[in-house]
């Protein structure tokens, strides 16, 4: 390990992985942080427990704020665990000289977001430090949920299923890298940030057998399907004609030296559901706006054994990694 | 008149069927090669796009690549980055760069480590965006330590143009600049006598696109002329690169040895003179630059001219800048992987002392490099 933390150990990706494992899970080593999910499962499967901090520059990006973002991403969590978000808590710590108006409008959002997943803040704490030892503003949010349905994990995927992502991917980090850049769009591309309670609640009631959930957020749908082949012992072979990515996503990509499958997401998720559900749950999907464009992406092999394979539309392939470092524009 | 969007610029040139097209017609052709060919792609752009691509898989077993020393960041010596270092760890200093610099690691570490360290490093889109960074700290030198091939060099001059004209009196330029035609001789004819470049393997070279647009194609004359090696400038979309080939591959066939242009929508044989100009107006050549795998080569590498001294960061800093050499590791083959007289896994150090994490020589250090790109893909490609 380097001697000092560097930002690419934050990307969610290889860097993180090894800050994770060497560091944290060392010192608190124990069976429920270990199944790495994205929401611990306690009290004999009854609760899902999360908890996650949030940072973003710009505070204020198109399709959402820091706020939104917090409600989503725990909610989300708690969600691809097959959970109905119930009880947060929220943290902030404010820089000295934040706009009161803005904070206003970060906790108006946060109001919003809570409602549309059913759930109430019940416990904060706020801190306001002295300029420049925060970024504006950072918030974290704790929830609990309770699970609706059991059993779904990372660890359990098959040759039984198929892939499915629930919309087109990248949006979030291309809007980012955008808004960062000031890369004026003639067309207005748009965060995805959304809480996905609904959905994850409409595929459970609808009796698809949901193996595992994931929201493509850090590392976006590369990372969730590396993890999944690991986690599952398995190989993903992705059809790359099939990735839903609008070509305003595309044309940052192309810009920018980025791929959209590398890119974050803050309210698009990835689903193995069994072969024989794999049409259901599309069309259940597909009643909702923001997955009126879920498509089946991948199926499972042994071919390659924890590895995910991209295969091209001219008939080629190629493994699909990690992200590394942090992402980076190309310069030729 | 139709409004054109930016997906129009590379649609038809990543059509699954084009792209198939092109490997059955290089097939055919290739069958009447009468021994196997290596192409170098020179451009890390174009390494990107074979592999991103999957091209190789698309090749008869006859007609190969050899992936270039072309990825600027790759080739820079760690003397090179041991200067970015200290220079970001100088008090009152920001150095920007692009972003490609942040994991190459020199001797000391790399910038990212720096950065880690509390170095004030900051990374661009464009060299531009310097100005910017000057303007928001009055009380701090910005020093942009500049990377790059002949793409690159004219946006590093216009920086320096604009410093000069509104005398910006806080920005400051470390040169790296380097150049494709003289690493093209460096591969087939060193003039170093320890270097093995009679034995290379290189039949063909697939000429950059972005460079060839600033430059021209008439760089790249004397090879056919003088070193008998055909080069074909071709563009990065995966069309462009199997026409490339296509037209390599007929070279041979039809016992041709010629300079042709497949990217024939944006590079002339003149290039773009303005940017020409503004190069010739603020730097010279260097006798010789190091390149890392490669070790010097002449009058490969840019350096300001003496009379822009005042803004040259190497020599205002030269009392804390190391001018020793530090040699490449002594069983690092690069060289020879690039010359196409070895594959990386004859290398005995590869995937032991040498790893993408901790590369050695250049084909390591970039994720496109042949070395990485073995150590990653092996068993797949």
């Amino acid at each position: 390990m380097q001697k000092n933390v560097s930002l690419a150990m934050g990307n969610g990706g290889l860097e993180n992985n090894e800050l994770i494992t060497k560091v944290f899970y060392k010192a608190f080593k124990n069976d429920i942080l270990e199944k790495s999910e994205d929401a611990a499962v306690i009290e004999n499967g009854k609760l899902a427990f999360s908890t996650d901090s949030f940072t973003v520059s710009p505070l204020f990006f198109p399709g959402g704020d820091i706020g939104k973002l917090a409600i989503c991403g725990t909610c989300n969590d708690l969600a691809m665990m097959g959970a109905k978000p119930k009880y947060l808590t929220c943290s902030v710590i404010i820089e000295e000289g934040f706009a009161m108006r803005e904070l206003e409008k970060i906790v108006h959002s946060m109001q919003k977001e809570l409602k549309k997943n059913g759930a109430i803040i019940v416990s904060g704490d706020t801190k306001v430090v002295p300029k420049g030892s925060v970024d504006k503003i950072f918030i974290n949010t704790t929830g609990i949920g309770t699970i609706e349905q059991k059993g779904i994990s990372s660890n359990n995927i098959s040759k039984e299923d198929v892939i499915l992502v629930s919309r087109d991917i990248g949006r979030h980090g291309a809007a980012i890298f955008a808004a960062r850049e000031g890369i004026e769009l003639t067309s207005t591309l748009e965060s995805d940030c959304a809480s996905l309670t609904e959905q994850v609640e409409a595929l459970i009631n609808a009796g698809i057998k949901i193996t595992a959930l994931r929201d493509a957020t850090r590392g976006g749908v590369s990372a969730v399907l590396n993890e999944w082949a690991k986690q599952s012992n398995i190989c993903i072979e992705v059809e790359e004609k099939t990735l839903p990515v609008s070509d305003e996503v595309y044309g940052i990509c192309e810009m920018l030296g980025f791929e959209a499958v590398n890119l974050a997401n803050e309210g698009t998720f990835v689903l193995a559901v069994k072969k024989e559900d794999a049409q259901r749950a599309l069309d259940v999907l597909h009643s909702f706006d923001n997955s009126h464009n879920a498509v089946e992406i991948a199926s499972v092999s042994d071919a390659y054994m924890q590895k995910v394979i991209l295969k091209s539309p001219h008939g080629t392939k190629r493994f699909l990694d990690v992200p590394t470092g942090e992402l980076l524009p190309r310069i030729c | 008149m139709a409004h054109l969007e930016l997906k129009d610029l590379y649609d038809g040139f990543r059509d699954p069927k084009i792209i198939e097209g092109f490997a059955k017609l290089i097939k055919e052709e290739a069958k009447k090669l009468p021994k196997p060919i290596n192409i170098m792609e020179v451009c890390g752009g174009h390494t990107h796009s074979i592999m991103k691509f999957g091209l190789p898989q698309l090749l008869p077993a006859n007609v190969n690549f050899i992936h270039g020393p072309g990825c600027p960041v790759c080739v820079m010596p760690k003397e090179r980055i041991d200067h970015a270092y200290i220079l970001s760890l100088q008090e009152g200093v920001i150095l920007v760069t692009l972003g490609d610099m942040i994991k190459v690691p020199g001797s000391k570490g790399s910038l990212q480590d720096a950065r880690a360290k509390g170095a004030d490093v900051r990374f661009v889109y464009s060299p531009l965006d310097t100005l910017k960074i000057a303007e928001e700290n009055p009380e701090k030198k910005v020093i942009f330590f500049a990377i790059g091939f002949e793409t690159t060099t004219p946006m590093t001059a216009s920086l320096i143009d604009i410093v000069l004209k509104r005398k910006i009196p806080n920005i400051f330029f470390h040169m790296n600049h380097v150049t494709v035609p003289e690493v093209m001789v460096e591969l087939i004819d060193s003039r170093d006598e320890h270097v093995d470049s009679y034995n290379n393997q290189i039949d063909a070279f697939l000429g950059p696109s972005h460079v060839s647009v600033i430059t021209g194609s008439k760089i790249y004359e004397q090879f056919p002329k003088k070193y008998n090696r055909p080069v074909v400038v071709a563009g990065f979309e995966p069309v462009d690169v199997m026409e490339g080939i296509y037209m390599i591959v007929k070279q041979f066939t039809e016992n041709r040895c010629e300079l042709e242009i497949e990217y024939k929508r944006s590079v002339s044989r003149e290039g773009n003179k303005k940017a020409q100009a503004l190069i010739e107006e603020y730097f010279e050549k260097a006798d010789l630059f190091k390149w890392r795998g490669l070790g010097n080569v002449p009058d490969s590498g840019y350096k300001l001219k003496d009379e822009f001294s005042a803004i040259d960061a190497e020599k205002i800093y030269k009392d804390v800048l190391p001018i020793e050499e530090i040699e490449d590791h002594k069983l690092c083959i690069c060289g020879d992987i690039l010359r196409g007289m070895a594959k990386p896994d004859e290398c005995t150090i590869f995937g032991t002392a040498c790893k993408p994490s901790s590369p050695l020589g250049s084909c390591m250090v970039s994720s496109e490099g042949a070395c990485a790109a073995y150590y990653k893909y092996g068993n797949l490609l």
